[in-house]
């Protein structure tokens, strides 16, 4: 399974050095073609006019962040389950990046929510899920710093990550019922039950970039994180063999 | 009940009660809570009436959380917690036993003194047995929860502040729920009791996932 | 390009987007360049991963 091949980090260094080049530039011409779509060829909505173009970078980041959740859960499971040894590097890289996507769901939802609500900030239930969202990867990346040895750390937070992941459809459940005890639906709904594919295809294309984006940034995070924790290795190596007493010992694999 | 679980029950309680007088304190923090909420939104009774139950609540939440970083830390600090592990008990029930006696000695006393807390707040008798009723049912999920949070920061020399951070997002619910179902029983938008079986429906979801998932992590700070 | 009324509104977001997306992408740059540069000097003082017994790279 090619799967397990790349358990190997100098493999994995490897194919990400290969691979990259032409993600990266897949993701770039994604990006200028849906810029353009979202700009030039998607008309304005009749209702809420231009700010609707705010909807192209919302609507992919509020989707990468649970997208990214998703994927950290996968690691997860890979990491106790399996005990696959990049499925932890996965999972420390995807969660600043989950939690920087998130930052721009929120951000990009209360500038939309000005015009369209009258105020920056809503206690809509969407919004305040997402919110709670940031809370849970801002709290995963503080267990990941707080612990030093990585593989401890990896196994905490995957056991976080995994009640986060059982409990997110409670949390969205539950601010949902909260949400409709105290306004009775007069907020106005973001997207329409109906989008015009006119206004479909940019979103589509950028949501599409965004995805893209993602795993580049989530390659480039992964193989920080291998050449990170080698770096580790070495030193905790140089250490031991610094000490005469225990150079024997050092013929152990550090890493 | 097996005779160890007894005996672990036993002295879990016993120790929590006796050393530190912890269920005092956390009866303590939560009426200096009450208190500041006041200062903090004016005396206006009825407004206090109206935000009462989400105030009690809030309140248990932050005694609650205060006392957790406890739970398992002396026991990991005397090597009880690696002789527990090598005993060959379900660690899982192990944990379930030590929540148990944890929420005996810290969270029963805040139920015990809400009602009392709630003249403060202007509560009517039937309010005042509403909170009490989704305390009583709604702390054991949040002794349950944090103790997720607990074995995950067991390890840590400073970790109560971070363990606050991780837990909360989890009992998010459990506060929707519990404060929602303290208003349906004064003013009926929903009745009482749909709320409150949903509240006590996660409580036996946390009963199963808070064990399971500290008993895991537990396991891996161990080796 | 005319944006209407709330063109303020519209590049805040973009442009904070941007930002934020930059951020992310100085932060790779900046920790991959930090940790080639501690395996550089790691292997300047003679460690490398190259390891006696086992000849992988």
């Amino acid at each position: 399974m090619a799967f397990w091949d790349y358990a190997n980090p100098t493999r994995f260094l490897k194919l990400v050095q290969v691979l990259l080049p032409w993600l990266v530039g897949l993701c770039v011409a994604t990006f200028a073609i849906g810029l353009y779509m979202a700009f030039f060829t998607a008309p304005e909505d009749y209702q809420q006019g231009d700010t609707i173009r705010i909807m192209y970078i919302h609507v992919p980041s509020a989707w990468l962040c649970m997208m990214c959740y998703t994927v950290m859960s996968i690691s997860s499971i890979g990491t106790l389950v399996w005990k696959h040894p990049l499925a932890d590097v996965s999972a420390k890289s995807a969660a600043p990046i989950g939690a920087a996507f998130t930052f721009m769901a929120l951000v990009t939802g209360s500038l939309w929510g000005k015009p369209m609500w009258g105020t920056y900030w809503e206690w809509d239930a969407r919004m305040t899920s997402v919110l709670v969202l940031l809370i849970m990867y801002l709290g995963l990346m503080a267990l990941w710093r707080t612990m030093d040895d990585p593989i401890k750390a990896g196994k905490a937070a995957a056991v976080l990550t995994l009640v986060g992941a059982l409990n997110l459809p409670i949390i969205k459940f539950s601010v949902d019922w909260w949400n409709t005890l105290h306004q009775p639906a007069s907020v106005v709904r973001l997207d329409g039950p109906t989008i015009h594919s006119s206004q479909l295809w940019p979103l589509l294309v950028m949501a599409l970039a965004f995805t893209l984006l993602f795993f580049v940034l989530h390659l480039m995070a992964m193989r920080n994180e291998v050449l990170r924790r080698r770096v580790r290795a070495l030193r905790m190596r140089a250490a031991s063999v610094s000490r005469p007493a225990t150079a024997s010992a050092s013929a152990q694999p550090a890493e | 009940m097996t005779g160890w679980a007894m005996a672990l029950f036993r002295r879990d309680l016993r120790l929590s009660v006796r050393i530190g007088g912890s269920a005092i304190v956390g009866v303590l923090f939560f009426l200096a809570v009450v208190t500041v909420f006041p200062f903090g939104v004016g005396p206006d009774l009825n407004l206090l009436a109206r935000i009462g139950p989400a105030i009690l609540w809030i309140g248990a939440l932050l005694a609650t959380l205060l006392g957790l970083d406890r739970l398992f830390q002396a026991d990991r600090e005397d090597g009880t917690l690696d002789l527990m592990l090598m005993a060959g008990r379900p660690l899982e029930l192990v944990v379930l036993i030590k929540c148990l006696a944890h929420w005996l000695s810290t969270g029963l006393p805040l139920v015990v003194a809400a009602p009392l807390f709630s003249v403060f707040l202007n509560l009517d008798p039937v309010a005042m047995a509403a909170v009490t009723a989704t305390l009583l049912v709604g702390t054991p999920a949040l002794t349950l929860i944090g103790a997720i949070g607990a074995s995950l920061t067991v390890s840590l020399r400073r970790g109560g502040l971070l363990l606050a951070v991780l837990v909360v997002p989890l009992t998010v619910p459990i506060l929707i729920f519990g404060v929602s179902s303290a208003d349906a029983a004064i003013h009926d938008p929903v009745p009482f009791m749909t709320p409150f079986l949903i509240l006590c429906a996660l409580t036996l979801i946390a009963a199963v996932v808070g064990p399971i998932a500290s008993a895991a992590a537990l396991r891996f700070a161990a080796d | 390009m005319d944006l209407g009324p709330h063109a303020g509104f519209i590049i805040a977001s973009y442009g904070l987007c941007l930002l934020t997306v930059l951020a992310l992408i100085a932060w790779v740059r900046i920790d991959k360049a930090n940790q080639e540069r501690a395996l550089k000097e790691l292997a300047d003082q003679g460690i490398s991963r190259a390891r006696p017994d086992q000849g992988r790279n």
